[in-house]
């Protein structure tokens, strides 16, 4: 009966927001002190870092790959920032650039020899983790001051974690879905062969894919330092799984390059609003990631009635 | 060659291996400007080869490419053929699925960049659309993924004649008609005409001999990897360019219609009806017969069969199968082959549940039936044990073949098998599926080539997913089968 | 170039010889002392990555995307509640395996039913699934420590002539299943599956059932392996089966089974196993401090896979 007066196509691109929306007036009406500035921006603070996680993982997941070292890449990130980049911040921005750098090889690497994304990323998971460990081996250090006053700049009216998110999504978007290079990135994840007929480089645009992924988990761990003050090997353990999540509920499919960066942005939103919600709920901790997973499943479930629809 | 002034493209010696397999064996070929040639040959003869060495998607070992008078050699590739105006439409579709028409078009050209280059990359796609296809209802801003199969290919045939900042000189069409439907068909070689009359070259691929002898100014033969004729298209008849591709032809095939009787009978083994079918025709097989399904590419066919195959396993309201049964899958690479496997276990694996011995497959029991079906089918290989990838794309079809008739179904279902299939094969198979009906096996036969519902018993013609017409094999004509895949004659 | 050309067809090879070059690389440290009981653990720890590893194989051999997530909050479950119920009396070990593969049982169908339900890709699926199923054991098991039946402990632990009688048992097991793998229509599916879901269904292969055995079977091993842990570790933990999630896969691919679906080798699994370990092992001997520890095994990882994977690439 639906389908008949929703495109389910375009139900289904609206759904992250949906989702999103649903989940917000859910907190609003369970706790409706949230609905302030300030509760928005308690509650939101962290989707600034998730959102750039999963955006890594979105270009990754753009080009047929899966990225299972985004958080302890994030985590590494957080440790060069409060150590190299508080202290010599010269060398530190060379280190970052190199890790940019790094993960623009691992695409190639992948590409060249056509490997599996998944076990080459968990390998550099450990890599990751291993110099992050090295750099900084018990939590602490210091976070830049400029990222400490970008994190807590107070904007008029709305709370800046969602100015920053839209930000963030717009950009993304019209780099991605508009631009004309960006067809030839996509293009590149719904049939590299054809692609490759054109005459473009599969190697080029897979090595700018990861290249983003690895400036979008710099831009994730800086925001993140930015908000915990001090660095932690650790801190980001979560964000590989996050960042899958948060693409899924944005609606990113894992084969033929079909993503979309609002779509990813809104998923890490809405993720983040969940563990906000469980609490208000009073969910015992010990089902918290049950219910994150429910959560999931709920989507999930709801993606796949559409997609019925659709069939048809 | 006739008088073309200029020669665009001078293929010298061309050779190519894939590793003990010789593609190609020093092949020469030159095109003039404003000629169509036409290229035929069986399967594995080495056109898709040929084909991609001057697309530049494959280096050839050794040979010289000139294209406009410049020898081109060893810098060849997709960008430098672009560069020099030559295109290619490969038989498999280059289009990305996620992306939309007009999309697909800037992937195509390097140039379409900057600010609107959206909306004139829709304008291109468009424009030519329009001028090759009349009639077509693509927008620009359609999802390639959304479109059906004959709307990918016509876009796809669309996008290689827009031209932007490179040069229009030579494009490549590998079996461009495979999945459009007669009037498409038409336009597109009525396009290839004026396009040619304009100074434009274009080479053919087609198993359709009638399209080639009709559309080319000149045919090339090429067989196990050379060229063995080349002559103007006027010179050839079609039984002489069969001859000349190395098959003995049959007198055109003239199925014995002595035991034919109008009254259909035997035991009903398939009985179907179409969800949407709007009076109570129904699909009906008799034990024994040869059932055609005929129509317009994707018009319900495939679906027909697949519902009914679906049938066997679970209950369906719509059909109803009597009989084990068992598919033989018209696009190879995508519903038929285990690439991985040998061609042994390919034929087999349909079969295994019976060789099943205390849990474990009876290896020389699956041995014995890889040798049987060697023999029956004439499979060419020295060894079953070797990879599926090994044959050429006929003899594929023969293990597929193999495989559902060396099993224990007794309604086999024919999903358009004999696409792309070399002529000497398909006689073989005819004759073969003959025989099995003969012992009581039913065959349901889709096919878009009408010479082959010669072979059936009786015909069921699809139009817009429904049955619009049915008769026996004393009825069939071509102009009824035609008048009742086209509307506006029923 | 020609050994290369051989190994790459062979890739399972690679992970023998390079779990040998680790181990003489470990002896000739240490001077060749403690060869021996090194290999002892290394069989001794393997063989609960080669259980699940074989799971895991079976599901990415169904195909591209394939993939057990589940499998440590499984073995985290399955730990906590057989442990739990056991409660230390050896009478009731039996009443304890039959549990542990009940809960794999239960994991693996509902695994099947969200991917085929929802029709979600299974990565998502057994993540999702693992959240809930992780959240049950950690709601079951807190706080608990409860030491397992001193039998199952002994089993779990005993050696003969240096050989630990569960590695014994393991290597039994592998082979059933290669012949399973091989000989038996269920592998035979799976193998098909694998290389193309379509083209199974039509060559009449039961494609639903093929998944939902393989999904069952990996979430039953990862049961298993989580009450013998229990069992070798002196009670269970509720993070006892993370560290399992990378090696099942590590392992498999290390192993030569082809990610893309179709291939799977099962002798890898083995050789791919004793290489994990003895690896952590030579580092430790040679006195690696963590952070390198991990940058070495994870450059080592891709190493294995960038040289075993070079093959595959050659075949297509």
């Amino acid at each position: 009966m639906l389908q008949r007066f929703v495109n389910p196509r375009l139900l289904r691109s609206a759904l992250p927001a949906l989702s999103f929306a649903i989940l917000l007036v859910a907190i609003f009406y369970t706790q409706p002190r949230t609905m302030s500035y300030f509760g928005l921006n308690l509650m939101l603070q962290y989707a600034v870092p998730i959102a750039l996680a999963t955006l890594a993982q979105m270009f990754v997941i753009t080009v047929n790959d899966l990225d299972l070292s985004i958080g302890p890449f994030v985590g590494l990130v957080a440790c060069i920032g409060a150590t190299f980049l508080y202290e010599t911040p010269l060398l530190g921005i060379l280190m970052l650039l190199g890790c940019i750098l790094l993960y623009a090889a691992m695409g190639a690497l992948i590409h060249l020899r056509n490997l599996p994304s998944i076990v080459v990323t968990l390998g550099m998971s450990f890599v990751w983790l291993g110099i992050a460990v090295l750099v900084l081996p018990t939590p602490g250090g210091k976070a830049p001051e400029y990222l400490k006053a970008l994190m807590s700049l107070q904007v008029p009216l709305v709370p800046f974690p969602i100015v920053a998110a839209i930000v963030i999504a717009v950009v993304v978007h019209v780099a991605l879905m508009y631009s004309s290079y960006g067809v030839v990135l996509r293009g590149a994840g719904g049939n590299p062969r054809a692609v490759a007929r054109a005459g473009w480089s599969l190697l080029k645009t897979k090595m700018i894919m990861f290249g983003l992924a690895g400036f979008f988990g710099v831009l994730s761990g800086l925001s993140l330092i930015g908000l915990t003050t001090s660095g932690d090997a650790h801190i980001a353990d979560r964000y590989t799984l996050y960042s899958i999540a948060g693409a899924i509920l944005g609606g990113a499919e894992f084969v033929g390059g079909r993503v979309s960066p609002v779509g990813a942005v809104l998923g890490a939103l809405t993720l983040t609003l969940a563990g906000s919600f469980l609490i208000f709920l009073r969910v015992s901790p010990d089902w918290q990631i049950g219910a994150q997973g429910a959560i999931l499943i709920l989507v999930l479930a709801l993606r796949a009635l559409i997609s019925r629809g659709e069939v048809r | 060659m006739t008088q073309p002034p200029r020669e665009i493209v001078n293929l010298g010696n061309i050779a190519k291996a894939f590793g003990a397999v010789r593609a190609l064996a020093g092949v020469d070929l030159a095109v003039a400007a404003g000629e169509c040639v036409g290229l035929v040959g069986h399967n594995g003869a080495g056109k898709s080869t040929l084909m991609n060495v001057l697309a530049g998607t494959l280096a050839p070992d050794s040979g010289s490419i000139v294209i406009d008078g410049k020898d081109l050699g060893r810098r060849y590739d997709v960008r430098v053929a672009h560069q020099h105006g030559i295109r290619c439409v490969f038989q498999e579709l280059s289009l990305c699925p996620n992306l939309t028409v007009a999309e697909n078009a800037r992937i195509f050209h390097k140039s379409l960049t900057g600010f609107g280059w959206k909306r004139r990359a829709a304008g291109l796609i468009a424009a030519k659309l329009d001028e090759i296809f009349p009639g077509h209802d693509i927008q620009p801003g359609d999802t390639v993924g959304d479109l059906s199969i004959g709307r990918r290919q016509m876009v796809e045939i669309a996008r290689a004649f827009t031209v932007t900042d490179e040069p229009l000189g030579l494009v490549i069409l590998d079996e461009p008609t495979s999945s459009l439907d007669a009037v498409t068909a038409g336009q597109l070689l009525g396009f290839v005409r004026r396009l040619v009359a304009g100074g434009t070259s274009v080479i053919l691929i087609s198993h359709m001999l009638g399209e080639v002898l009709g559309a080319c100014s000149r045919i090339v033969v090429m067989k196990d990897g050379g060229v063995v004729a080349g002559r103007p298209a006027a010179d050839f008849t079609r039984d002489s360019l069969v001859a000349a591709m190395g098959t003995v032809v049959e007198a055109h095939d003239a199925p014995a219609a002595a035991s034919l009787t109008a009254q259909r009978q035997g035991s009903v083994m398939v009985k179907a009806r179409v969800k949407i079918q709007p009076d109570d025709r129904a699909f009906v097989a008799h034990r024994g017969e040869i059932i055609g399904l005929a129509g317009l590419a994707g018009h319900g066919q495939t679906k027909m069969l697949l519902q009914i195959y679906a049938a066997a396993t679970r209950r369906d309201l719509f059909a109803e199968v009597a009989a084990p049964i068992a598919i033989i899958a018209g696009d190879r690479q995508t519903d038929g082959i285990f690439p991985l496997w040998s061609i042994g276990e390919n034929v087999t694996i349909r079969s295994l549940p019976r060789m099943v011995r205390h849990f474990l497959i009876d290896q020389t029991a699956a041995r014995a039936m890889a040798a049987e079906w060697h023999r029956q089918m004439r499979i060419k290989t020295p060894d079953m044990d070797h990879n599926i990838l090994s044959l050429s794309g006929g003899n594929q079809q023969k293990a597929l073949f193999a495989r559902a008739l060396g099993s224990d179904a007794e309604i086999v279902l024919m999903d358009d098998p004999m696409r792309g299939v070399d002529v000497g094969t398909k006689l073989e198979v005819y004759e073969r599926i003959r025989q099995e009906a003969g012992a009581g096996r039913t065959f349901l036969w889709y096919t878009t080539e009408t010479d082959e519902l010669a072979h059936c018993d009786h015909v069921y013609v699809f139009r817009n997913g429904i049955i619009v017409d049915d008769f026996p094999r004393a009825e069939l004509t071509e102009a009824r089968v035609l008048r009742a895949s086209f509307h506006e004659a029923a | 170039m020609n050994v290369v050309a051989f190994l790459g067809g062979r890739a399972w090879i690679w992970s023998f010889i390079a779990t040998a070059l680790v181990w003489l690389a470990t002896v000739a440290f240490t001077g060749g002392t403690g060869g021996g009981q090194i290999l002892t653990a290394a069989l001794s720890f393997a063989i609960f990555t080669v259980i699940v590893g074989i799971g895991q194989m079976f599901v990415i051999t169904t195909g591209p995307g394939n993939v057990d997530l589940s499998i440590p909050a499984t073995m985290a479950l399955s730990g906590a509640v057989t442990t739990k119920l056991m409660d230390t009396q050896n009478e009731m070990i039996a009443l304890g395996v039959v549990v542990a593969l009940g809960i794999g049982i239960g994991v693996g169908l509902g695994n099947y039913l969200l991917i085929r339900l929802l029709r979600i890709p299974p990565i998502i699926a057994t993540l999702s699934a693992s959240f809930l199923v992780q959240s049950t054991a950690i709601a079951y098991g807190r706080g608990l420590r409860i030491k397992p039946p001193p039998l199952l402990a002994d089993f779990t632990t005993a050696q003969v002539a240096g050989v630990p009688v569960l590695a014994a048992c393991g290597i039994v097991f592998t082979v059933v299943m290669g012949v399973v793998l091989a000989r038996t229509l269920y592998g035979r599916s799976v193998l098909a599956v694998g290389q193309n879901m379509r083209a199974a269904w039509l060559a009449g292969i039961n494609v639903e059932r093929t998944r939902l055995f393989t999904y069952v079977l990996s979430a039953m091993l990862a049961g298993l392996a989580g009450l013998l842990l229990s069992g070798f570790s002196g009670g269970s933990s509720l993070n006892m089966g993370e560290e399992y999630l990378l090696a099942s896969i590590a392992v498999v691919v290390i192993g030569g089974t082809s990610v893309a679906g179709g291939r799977a080798n099962v002798p890898g699994i083995w050789g791919a196993a004793l290489f994990l370990y003895l690896l952590v092992t030579m580092l430790n001997t040679f006195g690696a401090s963590a952070g390198l520890r991990l940058i070495l095994t994870g450059l080592i990882i891709i190493a294995v896979i960038t040289l075993a994977g070079g093959g595959e690439q050659q075949k297509r």
